[in-house]
């Protein structure tokens, strides 16, 4: 089998990480619920993958980041907590559901909505931010990088105009987290979210959320926190203010485990790595009558997507074929990502994506493009 | 591409109800698998169950029994 569906959940995993979890479940008990042995492992682990999470973001204070279930219930708890009737928020058409959905919730509130547009590679229309800005816009709400495309978005330049017009800056870092590297300190990010399980490589259920010294969000989940019992109202403090009842300790126990592995490794070589393997893919499909692809695929900074359709097939059947002929796991159809597809006229196609690990290999590469090229030649052949 | 052929497809409002057709299948030997969704019945994502067209008069009744739910169950050549 030939897993290229990193960009859904990595596959592949370093093995210390499902070690960890096995490991977890003889060591740790519930964090911060006490002193005995069993909790105080649970709180030093957690304390532990927070610095670690501090390092990979360059986050000067690793109490500021709260642990969430995946990048989603973290972009949640921003949305929902930082806004509200007739405050501005400035978004784009690259987003993620995770993103749009929450942001549609709030204008159903009073919140208003503007989307940058982006142009017909997804590359967001950067100047195009002056024109929707707004005296009550409160905030900019975008992703590091496509989930359809691969595109990267040149966060310098969207800092920059939140620094200049006094914007909080809330990044979806779900696609670039342990791939690209990326720095909260040098971004001026005010919140960032992310997921353990992509990039990052640790286990489905982690994730989490960085806010800034001075920001607060309203939780959204009140309850549980070990410290301040009779208190009526929960903790204020992070990261407690954002993490109500037992949090995943197995889970961190992997991210820990993954982190250790990526801080060794390096974010710089994955990305390398990861992107070399996504240049040869593209450079192998490229030339493939009837191949279309996606994106802005020469540019020098892109995750390891690469997103594609085959003449006018349906994206679904061509993953199903792939799967069923070749063994290689793809993600096809729609990618949560509407506005994106509505941008890339594949709303009814659908597109097939392809993302690469660091830990997939040259061979299968190789052997992907075989497929494409096999499958672009059938589909050739019919329209003769 | 592939010859292409008839089948129905059973779409499905959730992935647990494709879960509970797939699981049911192999129990009551009902023919079929789950695939992406066709692009023909739905622009998005998700499963179906794809079955021999000939084939599903003869289990019509056995999934209605089971108390399987799905949305649409549609005739398509894929």
């Amino acid at each position: 089998m030939m897993y290229f569906d990193h960009a859904a959940t990595s596959f592949h995993k370093p093995p210390q990480v499902a070690e960890a979890v096995y490991q977890s479940f003889s060591k740790i008990g519930n964090a911060g619920r006490g002193a005995h042995a069993p909790t105080l492992n649970a709180a030093r682990l957690i304390y532990d993958t927070r610095q670690k999470l501090a390092d990979l973001f360059e986050i000067s204070d690793a109490s500021r980041i709260a642990f969430t279930s995946n990048a989603t219930e973290s972009l949640n708890i921003a949305i929902n907590g930082l806004f509200q009737a007739g405050d501005h928020v400035i978004t784009t058409v690259c987003e993620h559901n995770s993103v749009l959905r929450p942001l549609y919730r709030m204008k159903q509130q009073g919140v208003e909505l503007s989307f940058l547009p982006a142009d017909e590679k997804g590359r967001m229309e950067y100047d195009k931010l002056k024109e929707i800005y707004r005296e009550n816009t409160k905030a900019i709400v975008i992703t590091h990088a496509s989930n359809l495309t691969g595109n990267v978005t040149d966060l310098s330049i969207i800092s920059a105009f939140a620094r200049r017009h006094h914007l909080l800056l809330v990044v979806d870092a779900s696609q670039t987290a342990g791939a690209i590297p990326l720095s909260v300190k040098e971004m001026g990010i005010d919140v960032l979210c992310f997921t353990g399980h992509k990039g990052l490589m640790g286990p489905q259920g982690t994730g989490g959320i960085y806010v800034r010294e001075g920001i607060e969000i309203a939780p959204f989940k009140v309850g549980g926190s070990g410290v301040h019992s009779f208190d009526h109202e929960h903790p204020s403090v992070m990261p407690t203010a954002l993490e109500a009842g037992t949090i995943n300790g197995h889970g961190i126990a992997g991210l820990n485990a993954a982190l250790a592995f990526l801080l060794e490794t390096g974010v710089e070589e994955i990305g390398r790595r990861e992107r070399a393997l996504a240049r040869r893919f593209i450079d192998g499909v490229r030339n493939i009558p009837g191949v279309i692809l996606y994106g802005d695929i020469d540019a020098k900074m892109r995750t390891s997507i690469v997103t594609l359709n085959i003449g006018e097939e349906d994206s679904g059947q061509i993953s199903d074929i792939l799967w069923e002929d070749y063994e290689i796991c793809v993600r096809a159809g729609a990618h949560c990502a509407p506005l994106m597809h509505e941008t890339l006229q594949t709303v009814h196609q659908g597109a097939v994506r392809f993302s690469f690990s660091y830990f997939n290999t040259e061979e299968e590469i190789d052997r992907a493009i075989a497929a494409v090229r096999e499958l672009a030649e059938e589909t050739g052949e019919e329209v003769i | 591409m592939r010859q292409r052929k008839t089948y129905r497809i059973l779409t499905f409002h959730t992935t647990t109800e494709a879960m509970a057709m797939e699981k049911s299948a192999i129990k009551h030997q009902i023919p079929g698998r789950l695939i992406p969704i066709p692009t023909e019945i739905t622009a998005g994502c998700g499963l179906a169950w794809r079955m021999p067209t000939e084939e599903y008069p003869l289990y019509e009744d056995k999934i209605r029994e089971l108390g399987l739910s799905y949305d649409k169950a549609v005739e398509l050549m894929i």
